[in-house]
């Protein structure tokens, strides 16, 4: 019997359900493949603070206050398990992060959809983190140790997330008719692009094939965004509301909700910096970056001199 | 925009009740070891999920290969002896 090569070993691995851990041997793709995933994941939940921060100083009582305020620093530490698990790829933190205002890396397009009125963020708890929710619970089974055990800590965090959004939804949708009709409106704009979270349909997505081999991904796109349809409509029914789909039905066979076409022209121009809101979110990162320069320079020189007068006193 | 601002990467290490020892959860970026203990604390222990935190600079740890894996591991493997159930103990002796 001859010899198994690097990658037939690596594969076994992956094929007993066995994880990859930093220093195991891997290919290049996977590398790449991982760190564009992982760090595509940290930068959405960054950029994911934005338009839900802009809500932090208007809530309509102080326990929404808390609340949301609470729910946007989960995000900001899910980044950080993300941007730890990246960077035992190879990639520096600072790198990522100049990739991210440069658009040389992606983040999920949902953010760039602006949040005008209250009712957005009970839908974006409700519907984004609700379908962010199915993926990264299929997501804790990746076969790269350190981004699973990042998704099994983030997964614990999520569900709080979605029912602190559903309740503002469920409060609206039950009060006066301006309210259900605020609600309303939050849910027709955005149902499509929270299906949309879920990337190209199978057929169009050029990832997929080799990222299901090496259980980078663990279920496709399509498979993702049915099951989150199948669990949201009836929660939309709960609420009394309707999802902007005329063509939405539950196919009593297979038990499953067949939905209508999804727009995927508007899709690519919202990745490729056409959406609502693209310039704004960029502008915001790069001011906290550039702005945030000289505070990171400060504390690394008083470091240094602590450092220095340490060794001084010792000697 | 310049990267050489960044900070070194710490280990942090969170014991979660008295009686359990501290267990890896995960890395940070901090300037100095007080700003790592405090950048863990909001980063790891946001509900609750720590009494105790350990942080290491990361470079500061030396670690096993994964390619000596056989040399160091699989010595053990043939050393049947080291465990209870290699010997054989009668019925009516009961456990021991
Ligand atoms: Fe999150
Ligand atoms: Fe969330």
């Amino acid at each position: 019997m001859g010899e198994i090569s690097l990658e037939e070993k690596f594969q076994n691995t992956i094929d007993k359900e066995s994880k990859i851990e930093p220093k195991d041997w891997m290919p290049d793709g996977y590398r790449k493949n991982l760190i564009r995933q992982i760090s595509q994941h940290a930068h959405s939940e960054i950029i994911g603070m934005l338009p839900e921060g802009n809500w932090i100083t208007r809530a309509p009582s102080l326990m929404r206050k808390v609340s949301l305020l609470a729910k946007v620093q989960d995000e900001a530490g899910h980044g950080l398990y993300l941007y730890s698990a990246m960077e035992t790829l190879g990639l520096s933190r600072d790198e990522s992060l100049e990739q991210l205002i440069t658009g040389k890396a992606k983040y999920s397009s949902i953010f760039n959809y602006p949040t005008i009125s209250w009712a957005d963020i009970g839908a974006i708890g409700w519907l984004v983190d609700g379908a962010a929710i199915v993926n990264q619970v299929a997501l804790q089974r990746t076969s790269y140790g350190p981004y699973a055990r990042a998704m099994v800590k983030i997964c614990k965090e999520e569900s709080f997330h979605q029912r602190q959004g559903f309740e503002i939804m469920t409060n609206l949708a039950k009060g006066t008719k301006e309210q259900k009709e605020m609600a309303q409106n939050a849910l027709n704009r955005f149902w499509w692009p929270s299906l949309m979270m879920f990337g190209p349909s199978d057929k169009d997505s050029t990832h997929s094939d080799q990222s299901l081999k090496w259980k980078i991904k663990r279920m496709t796109n399509d498979e993702l965004r049915q099951e989150f349809v199948n669990k949201t409509i009836p929660q939309v029914e709960f609420l009394g509301l309707t999802v902007p789909d005329p063509d939405l039905k539950l196919n009593k066979k297979t038990g499953q909700y067949e939905f209508g076409a999804i727009n995927w022209e508007e899709f690519y121009n919202v990745i490729k910096g056409r959406g609502p809101c693209n310039k704004e979110r960029i502008a915001a990162r790069t001011k906290a970056q550039k702005e945030g320069e000289w505070v990171k320079a400060a504390a690394k020189a008083y470091s240094a001199k602590k450092i220095n007068r340490r060794n001084t006193k010792a000697a | 925009m310049s990267t050489n601002n960044e900070w070194p990467l710490w280990e942090v290490f969170l014991r979660t009740k008295k009686g359990l020892n501290h267990k890896h959860v995960g890395s940070i970026h901090a300037a100095d070891e007080e700003m790592a203990i405090e950048n863990a604390r909001d980063v790891y222990t946001r509900r609750n999920e720590g009494i105790s935190i350990w942080v290491v600079e990361s470079s500061h740890i030396h670690a096993s290969s994964p390619s000596e894996q056989e040399s160091l591991f699989d010595a053990a493997n043939d050393k049947v002896y080291r465990h209870p159930t290699f010997y054989n103990i009668p019925d009516e002796v009961g456990h021991i």
